[in-house]
């Protein structure tokens, strides 16, 4: 029942945001796409640091990055697609596993199990990385993928989304199965995990965001080029003086599109994983 | 049909790893904490208990209450303007709005974005010749200098709270639009029968009707607030002058940097500690209001 100033007015408050919101990420393509370094120092200073014109537009900060020896982008690019992908698909399985347990079987300790996953959500990770390094430095981890991988398969958030969804799932489902003689683990895999392809969508999502832009355990333990993943390699290309702008926007950009490209293709999956997560607190 | 037995092998994998990476580690905190281990273990000098020392030492130089502090008032500028900005992002995209859709996906951005790259975008906004000075001096009509705001003692932590919102507030938005989405239209329609105006609706209708998720969104984004670590590592390293140095990088430099960390430890359980008081007090809030109603 909107009157037609007042839609006008959503217009414009819509419009405003979304300038807000955009305008960092267009500097950033912006910036990428100038050859000419002194030309994005004067451009910062005004308007055009959004704007590229397509007829000046050149790839030789790609160039620059992607030849780059000592920070090999493509590599660290691979380092981070290593990490998670193994996270999250040996995560999806070990973590479904246990849900499935704990929602649809009845065995001693249940109760008690649920809780102890529901409590462990709450310790933040920072609160625990300083032992974890020590134990890392113990079995001689440090400076691997390894540990950047292992630690974080089974995560309790996770735990409790599947454990949510399969909770709502008709138990007759089960039921119907197991009296035609299938095993719990067929009905786990056959009839629960085709059921719960959103789940998995929510919790790859989550799980891939988190790990792909990994910041602080990655700087305890990856102090090797070998095995650093790309956004600590960012930060440490950034903070080598004196910053190269086009580079590091270059860089910057490769970094993002890989995350883009997916949000934009499964862009339902990405909101419904924020409300997932909403239910962490 | 031996229930017990398929159970706890389907368990064993992710019981496993969360006692081994995520309790074990955090007893070894607590047990720390009350001794002088170092990361670099010195064979000559074993490490001993030293009972409380550690949780005392971090308050005698006043590192601690000074991240504490800094922590706090980043929590306090940036839940509410975080969630000020989600909560009318999700009113606009919730009302008639053409395109709805298109101005959902391009709000939601941000947070795809990796908060490395979100503080170098946000740096060259920051650079003393950079938009914002020129915004500025153009406003002011050239009056105002230009200003350094990362590295001033007053403005440093404002601008990290303005580029954590850009970043965040598309996680408030989504969980108020479903907040909005649960508050009945026919309360809507009862105000309009009745003649509110638009703001009446807002205070008496949309507000109360989004108690729950005001709890939800003000904790998390609390905790989330707690967590910060990654901007200020790049763009300030603490700095200026302490302002902006926090909770998790005080554990980091302790910890690691220093190698202490018997000290890092004992920062490390107060930081959960903290953590914990709010998540109970979420709970408790929550559950009150189930209780009412």
């Amino acid at each position: 029942m909107n009157t037609p100033r007042e839609s006008l007015l959503l217009k414009i408050i819509a419009i405003t945001v979304a300038v807000f919101v955009l305008a960092p990420l267009f500097l950033m393509f912006a910036t990428a796409f100038k050859g000419d370094e002194q030309q994005i120092l004067r451009d910062f200073g005004n308007a055009n640091a959004f704007w590229v014109s397509p007829w000046n537009m050149s790839l030789e900060n790609f160039r620059d990055v992607l030849s780059n020896e000592t920070f090999p982008i493509l590599k660290y690019m691979r380092n981070s697609a290593i990490i998670v992908v193994c996270i999250v698909v040996i995560g999806i399985f070990v973590n479904s596993l246990a849900a499935f347990a704990l929602a649809r079987m009845k065995f001693t300790g249940r109760n008690w199990l649920v809780l102890f996953i529901i409590t462990l959500i709450i310790v933040p990770s920072e609160s625990v990385a300083i032992p974890l390094l020590l134990m890392m430095t113990k079995v001689g981890w440090v400076d691997t993928l390894r540990a950047q991988i292992v630690p974080f398969i089974a995560h309790p958030f996770s735990i409790f989304l599947f454990y949510q969804f399969f909770s709502v799932i008709p138990k007759d489902l089960d039921e119907a199965a197991y009296v035609d003689g299938a095993s719990r683990w067929r009905i786990y895999w056959s009839v629960i995990m085709p059921l719960s392809l959103p789940t998995v969508a929510t919790v790859a999502i989550l799980q891939s965001l988190e790990y792909w832009n990994a910041y602080l355990w990655p700087t305890m333990v990856a102090r090797s080029s070998e095995v650093r993943p790309v956004s600590l390699a960012l930060a440490q290309f950034f903070g080598t003086p004196p910053p190269v702008w086009g580079d590091v926007m270059a860089f910057s950009v490769l970094m993002s599109l890989p995350i883009l490209v997916i949000y934009l293709a499964f862009q339902r999956f990405f909101i419904q994983s924020a409300i997932g997560s909403g239910i962490k607190g | 049909m031996n229930n017990n037995r398929t159970a706890w092998t389907m368990l064993l994998p992710a019981i496993g790893m969360v006692t081994l990476f995520i309790v074990v580690p955090f007893l070894m905190s607590v047990y720390f904490s009350f001794t002088d281990q170092r990361l670099l273990v010195n064979p000559n000098v074993p490490t001993e208990f030293i009972g409380g020392r550690n949780y005392l030492r971090l308050f005698e130089d006043g590192a601690f209450q000074n991240a504490f502090f800094r922590t706090a008032t980043f929590a306090i500028l940036v839940v509410p303007l975080q969630s000020a900005m989600g909560l009318a992002a999700a009113m606009l995209i919730n009302s008639k709005l053409p395109m709805r859709n298109a101005f959902r996906t391009i709000y939601f951005l941000p947070t795809v974005i990796s908060m490395v790259v979100v503080a170098v975008i946000w740096s060259s906004l920051y650079q003393t010749e950079g938009f914002f000075n020129s915004a500025v001096g153009a406003l002011s009509f050239g009056t105002v200098p230009p200003i350094d705001w990362l590295n001033n003692e007053y403005l440093a932590m404002p601008s990290l709270v303005l580029l954590s919102c850009w970043q965040g507030f598309p996680f408030q938005m989504i969980i108020y639009l479903a907040g909005l989405q649960g508050i009945n239209k026919e309360t809507y329609e009862a105000a309009q029968c009745e003649g509110a105006t638009r703001w009446q609706e807002f205070v008496h209708v949309t507000m109360p009707g989004l108690r729950n998720t005001h709890i939800l969104v003000g904790m998390t984004t609390t905790i989330f607030a707690m967590k910060l670590f990654t901007q200020v590592q790049l763009l300030t390293q603490g700095g200026p002058r302490d302002v902006t140095d926090t909770m998790v990088r005080l554990i980091y430099m302790t910890g690691f940097k220093r190698g202490e960390v018997g000290k890092g430890a004992a920062a490390s359980v107060i930081f959960f500690i903290l953590v914990l008081v709010i998540s109970y007090i979420q709970r408790k809030l929550v559950k009150e209001d189930r209780a009412i109603s």
